[in-house]
């Protein structure tokens, strides 16, 4: 399975996720430089966190229109498979592949902690390694994760089961205290009609060895090889 | 021509970062202050000189990059120099 890692100016997540996608598929991840025109063939695209741009005007604006994203959005359109991570999720939402946006964080804060994450959604090529309901822990680590997007918008991804992941407690209760960053309706994490492309704030990748606290991100990587 | 663009969010969208303005100015003794809604102020020079063409390339500015319509409108001014 081959994997590309998308770098733009600012972002400083790659080596993590390259890490865990050389780990998971056996083959080391192809780091893509933002102005570059074309994507090496890929079965998997990430776009990882940081900052890039420095968040200028809105956090994955200005990343959204480099020159690498539109062969990017050309092949997420062909069906090769799109993960978005913290700035990659904003990054996405400003493509326009997924809708909404993420907004400062409700307590105006930066938040780096563990999060848990109840699995809403295990139809998804990220998700089949994951129970129905299932709670994950992973880490946080943004300023602006509050998703938004209007009511229809909403109730059309939850109609569609395309809120994959949800800010819950570590029992599993999804409550206002354990949502993170104010995002409606707790959301962590959604998908495009498909389940090809999936963007969300939490950071599957540091949550993905024993030294790191957790490894239930671990499986959202291993889930992409179990077709 | 210079183009003077304001960005405001919409109606109904949270605005915590107006919010903790309004918190300051309470705290500085600014009574009476009932709402604060913050944006961005966007100054753009133009080398066109036809009017209509500068406003038709600066909305398809605002809606391809300035502005993200999910949460935000704008609004625009041109400016003969």
């Amino acid at each position: 399975m081959k994997t590309s890692v998308i770098v733009f100016p600012g972002t400083n997540r790659e080596r993590d996720v390259a890490d865990v996608l050389a780990a998971v598929t056996g083959s080391p991840a192809q780091i893509v430089w933002h102005g570059d025109s074309e994507v090496p063939q890929s079965d998997l695209i990430v776009l990882p966190g940081g900052f890039s741009f420095g968040d200028y005007l809105r956090c994955g604006a200005m990343a959204a229109h480099s020159p690498i994203m539109r062969d990017v959005v050309a092949k997420a359109k062909a069906g090769v498979p799109v993960l978005g991570i913290c700035n990659g999720f904003q990054i996405l939402c400003e493509t326009g592949l997924l809708p909404g946006i993420l907004q400062r964080n409700a307590s105006l804060k930066f938040i780096c902690k563990d999060v848990w994450l109840k699995v809403e959604n295990t139809q998804t090529q990220y998700t089949r390694r994951y129970n129905q309901g299932e709670v994950a822990r992973m880490i946080c680590a943004h300023g602006d994760g509050n998703y938004f997007a209007d009511p229809s918008t909403l109730d059309r991804l939850e109609g569609d089961g395309r809120v994959v992941f949800r800010y819950c407690d570590p029992k599993g209760n999804v409550t206002a205290e354990a949502n993170a960053n104010g995002a409606q309706r707790n959301i962590a994490g959604i998908a495009d009609p498909t389940g090809r492309i999936l963007g969300m704030m939490p950071h599957p990748e540091n949550a993905a060895e024993p030294m790191l606290g957790s490894v239930d991100g671990r499986k959202l990587f291993e889930s992409l090889l179990a077709a | 021509m210079k183009a003077r663009i304001r960005i405001t969010l919409k109606n109904g969208v949270l605005d915590p970062q107006g919010k903790a303005i309004q918190n300051a100015l309470g705290s500085l003794g600014f009574a009476g202050v009932s709402d604060v809604r913050q944006g961005k102020y966007i100054e753009i020079d133009l080398a066109a000189t036809d009017e209509a063409a500068a406003r038709a390339e600066v909305d398809r500015m605002c809606r391809e990059l300035l502005a993200n319509t999910v949460i935000e409108d704008y609004a625009f001014e041109l400016a003969k120099p």
